[in-house]
């Protein structure tokens, strides 16, 4: 066990945890930040992911040691009162389904949108190719990025 | 619940008690309504209850329950609408709140066979029209007016004659003291003013903020973490296990073997485990409990065949459970025998006759792999046993079933079982079978503490409760005119024959034989969005195409003129598919993709199929470039009867399409002395963005039937609007799914 101080949404959070604790469950046991999701542990779903100064990242493969010293965003902070570009569109296009994987959609796709705020249709399947929808709205993410990409 | 006098009072205390229940995480209704009508309206001083589903706040704020769990169906937003539309509420002051497992106020709180809507139908109706009389006997009596002369409109109640208008909130505390009303009058169609309009997901903004809705998110004061070791093989089980590397790492609280499921327990249809003796790992946090997890070595041994005894829906019935370790060419071997002597299930005219007589006759084979449903909420569940007591929270499909098993094995009485729907993380059928929260309270108990059991993906994707292996050939035969003059399958699976005997084109052809077989296998399945139906409309839309070239006829063509046969002069008299819909959906697929004029460069195929009592047509536009498949379109036709909530509809029939092409191309789980061949999503490949179609657009046939289930009925169909397709652009037939392998073989 070792002691960790983590900026989590804008705010120092101490953690004491073993150092090989993926952040995905640093945030999810000890932070109460449950946004962020388990899908498969091997990052290969995307529904665990975050953003680790501002790049898209799966929580589930971090070590919180590799987390230190970074700004990192979860779901929870992406904005304020829910109201991210991102989010917006989401709920104007209302996509989701069983709703599962969407924090992890809507993190890569804030991430995208922050490198690339006009992302091609190639190219926004691409950023979002890593995340898997088991209920099949992938349309309507696709709908939801180009909105929010308009937004932006 | 068609009778009003059933919607009580009865257990409000039990619901009430229920949302006080000091969770940290809120799953109190505010996690379940949209905030920014609260804000609006505030929160009221008190609310009053009107029936099982309602309560209405003194300000006007309004709270309406919905009884099923929700995995994405939009049931939890659907189902209060209705009630909402008979009570005439204004939809913007409504809160949703998810109801606990209430078999007092509530009947069939399911998920499963696209029902909810259909059967919730009438009760939530009525649920709603008795709390609006309420309303207006009240309003009658403090206005001192016949009842008769007051109206609603959005959450108001009006005497015009007087000049008179007031709230709901205004009459609620009255209201709730009044008698109930009997054989109150249902609207007509044509007064709906919230179904047939699109509503947003009640739950959108709570999904996309990250808030605590799923089971997997619970947590309470206390409670551990913990999860579980399985055989790694079917027909193996636990002979011992060594924990002396795991049971001092930090946090871990115990390790234990236990069972769930007792082996003289009869189980129902739902109760279906594949391993019951398990090593429980219990620790403070999951990381902890995954590394000891991995230090523990265990050591199995084969089982000894035996027979279950299992009660299907009021039917006794046995399920055999062999001996062996089963591997893809095993199961082949026993399959191909089983075929050789299936049972007749149906057999109109002399089909013997007909192939004899037959200027032409086609015959195919198909087969299609055992899946995993894959829920990506891997499976989950709170528990806490307190002496004779049970709390538990997560998600399930079947709450009620669940709890028979669980009294029985806990040796404690249904009513001192509290269940908490949680929302579900996908369901697909998986959750219908829900031996973890068996296994959580098993642990609960042991532990004398509340937990929860999380399975990590590699257990739930070898845990077993797969979509059958299946297996089907099916016969055409064609006179010198191209008539079908005989039609005749067999169609089986280890271990479900997936055979529905009475489905398209029985009653179509005079001369009609369904046999069906199947195979004991040790390995289990269950329910898998749209059961059996999702392999039986895969490969009978595929070989009717095929059917229809050998006939030379365009395939809406030929479907149409069987469907006319059976409905001018059907063959038997239980055809499970009403003739003239299913023609419905096939008109309208054709005249919204345009067939017949297939654009440049583009492939397709069409296919339709009933189930669930629904009804759903499909044209599939694509490319293949180098084994690639770009589908750029897909239209959708359905007639599931009135549409409630158009745009979710659409919804869930673009996901099926999504789901099915996926599950057609790449869905597959083989098994190697026992052991699953692959155990997580970088071996098991589903559909991704990149794969799905461009476009998919979908049309509702306009009805004023009663509505019908819509989760299934658009899935089956596109595995063969698909093949038929890839057909058209490469000129191969795809006779085994997934057809992956042969696209790029």
């Amino acid at each position: 066990m070792a002691q960790f101080n983590l900026n989590v949404n804008g705010k120092t959070q101490q953690v004491d945890v073993d150092p090989s604790t993926p952040l995905l469950w640093v945030l999810r046991d000890h932070l109460d930040l449950v946004g962020t999701k388990f899908g498969c542990g091997i990052a290969q779903c995307g529904a665990c992911t975050i953003h680790l100064n501002g790049t898209a990242v799966r929580s589930c493969q971090l070590p919180v040691s590799a987390a230190e010293g970074a700004q990192i965003t979860t779901i929870e902070g992406l904005s304020e009162n829910g109201d991210h570009p991102v989010q917006q569109a989401w709920m104007e296009h209302d996509v989701p389904q069983c709703g599962y994987c969407q924090a992890g959609q809507i993190m890569t796709a804030a991430a995208l949108l922050q490198q690339n705020p006009n992302p091609s249709d190639e190219e926004i399947e691409n950023a979002m190719n890593g995340n898997i929808c088991r209920c099949g709205t992938y349309l309507r993410i696709k709908a939801a990025v180009k909105t929010a990409s308009q937004k932006l | 619940m068609s009778n009003p006098n059933k919607l009580n009072r009865r257990s409000f205390l039990k619901v009430s008690a229920l949302a006080g229940g000091g969770l940290i995480l809120s799953f109190n209704w505010l996690a379940g309504c949209k905030p920014e009508e609260i804000e609006e309206l505030g929160l009221p001083k008190e609310w009053f209850r009107l029936n099982g589903y309602i309560k209405i706040g003194e300000n006007g704020l309004i709270t309406i329950m919905s009884p099923n769990p929700e995995g994405g169906q939009n049931v939890k937003t659907s189902m209060p609408l209705i009630v909402a539309e008979e009570l005439d509420a204004d939809w913007k002051n409504v809160v949703v709140e998810q109801a606990p497992l209430d078999t007092d106020n509530f009947t069939r709180q399911f998920i499963g066979g696209s029902q909810a809507i259909r059967i919730g139908w009438i009760p939530l109706r009525t649920a709603g029209a008795t709390a609006r009389q309420l309303l207006i006997n009240a309003a009658s009596q403090e206005w001192n007016a016949p009842a008769a002369e007051i109206t609603t409109e959005s959450g108001y109640l009006i005497h015009q004659a007087n000049n008179k208008r007031a709230h709901f909130g205004e009459m609620a505390s009255l209201a709730a003291t009044l008698p109930l009303p009997e054989n109150v009058e249902l609207k007509d169609i044509s007064e709906f003013k919230l179904i047939g309009k699109s509503h947003k997901n009640v739950e959108t903004k709570n999904i996309i903020t990250g808030k605590p809705l799923f089971g997997i998110d619970y947590k309470k004061p206390g409670m551990l973490i913990a999860m579980i070791i399985h055989p790694p093989a079917h027909g193996m089980k636990l002979k011992s296990f060594d924990d002396s590397a795991a049971k001092n790492l930090p946090g871990i609280k115990g390790i234990f073997e236990f069972k769930s499921l007792q082996d003289d327990y009869p189980r129902t249809f739902f109760d279906t485990v594949s391993f019951t003796d398990l090593i429980a790992i219990v620790g403070d946090s999951t990381w902890q409990v995954l590394q000891a997890k991995k230090a523990i070595s265990a050591e199995w041994e084969p089982i000894q065949g035996y027979e279950e005894k299992r009660d299907r829906f009021g039917a006794p019935e046995i399920r055999i459970v062999p001996t062996g370790l089963e591997s893809e060419e095993s199961q082949r071997l026993k399959m191909e025998a089983a075929a050789e002597s299936p049972r007749t299930f149906r057999k109109d005219g002399n089909p013997e006759q007909a192939f004899q007589n037959a200027a032409q006759v086609i015959e195919r084979t198909y087969e299609a792999p055992f899946l995993s449903h894959n829920c990506m909420e891997p499976m989950n569940f709170f528990a806490h046993v307190e002496g004779d007591r049970v709390n538990c929270a997560g998600p399930l499909q079947k709450p009620e079933l669940t709890e028979q098993a669980l009294s029985q094995r806990l040796g404690i009485p249904v009513e001192n079982i509290e269940i908490e729907m949680t929302r579900l993380g996908g369901g697909y059928g998986r959750r219908s079978y829900a031996h973890w929260l068996v296994e959580a309270a098993v642990i609960s108990q042991k532990m004398n503490a509340p937990i929860k059991l999380i399975y990590t993906r590699e257990d739930d994707m070898s845990g077993g409760i797969y979509r059958s292996r299946y297996h089907a050939t099916y016969r055409a035969a064609l006179d010198e005119n191209n008539q079908l003059i005989g039609f005749h399958l067999i169609a089986g699976g280890l271990p479900e024959n997936p055979l529905y005997p009475d489905r398209f084109p029985a009653g179509a052809v005079d001369n009609y034989w369904a046999e069906g077989w199947e195979v004991p296998s040790n390995l289990t399945t269950g329910s898998f969005r749209a059961p059996r139906s999702n392999f039986m409309a895969a490969v009978e839309q595929s070989f009717l195409d095929e059917v229809a070239e050998a006939a030379g006829k365009d395939p809406i063509d030929f479907r149409m003129q069987l469907l006319e046969k059976a409905k001018a002069n059907p063959v038997g008299d239980r055809n499970d598919y009403d003739p003239e819909r299913y023609a419905g959906v096939l008109e309208l697929v054709k005249s919204k993709s345009n067939w017949g004029q297939t654009p440049a460069g583009i492939s397709r195929g069409v296919s339709a199929y009933f189930c669930h009592n629904s009804y759903a047509a499909q044209v599939v536009d694509l490319k293949v470039e180098n084994g690639e498949v770009q589908i750029d379109k897909v239209f959708n036709a359905i007639d599931c009867g009135l549409v409630v909530n158009p745009d979710a509809a659409k919804n869930l029939c673009e996901g099926a399409v999504v789901d099915g092409i996926g599950t057609a191309l790449f869905g597959e789980l083989k098994f190697n002395q026992g052991m699953p061949d692959r155990m997580n999503f970088d071996r098991y490949r589903m559909i991704r963005m990149k794969e799905a179609p461009k476009e998919i657009e979908t049309h509702f046939v306009e009805s004023q039937i009663d509505p019908t289930g819509l989760g299934e009925p658009a899935y089956p169909p596109v595995f063969a609007a698909l093949a038929n397709a890839l057909y058209q652009a490469t000129g191969k037939r795809f006779y085994k799914q997934p057809f992956i392998h042969e696209l790029i073989g």
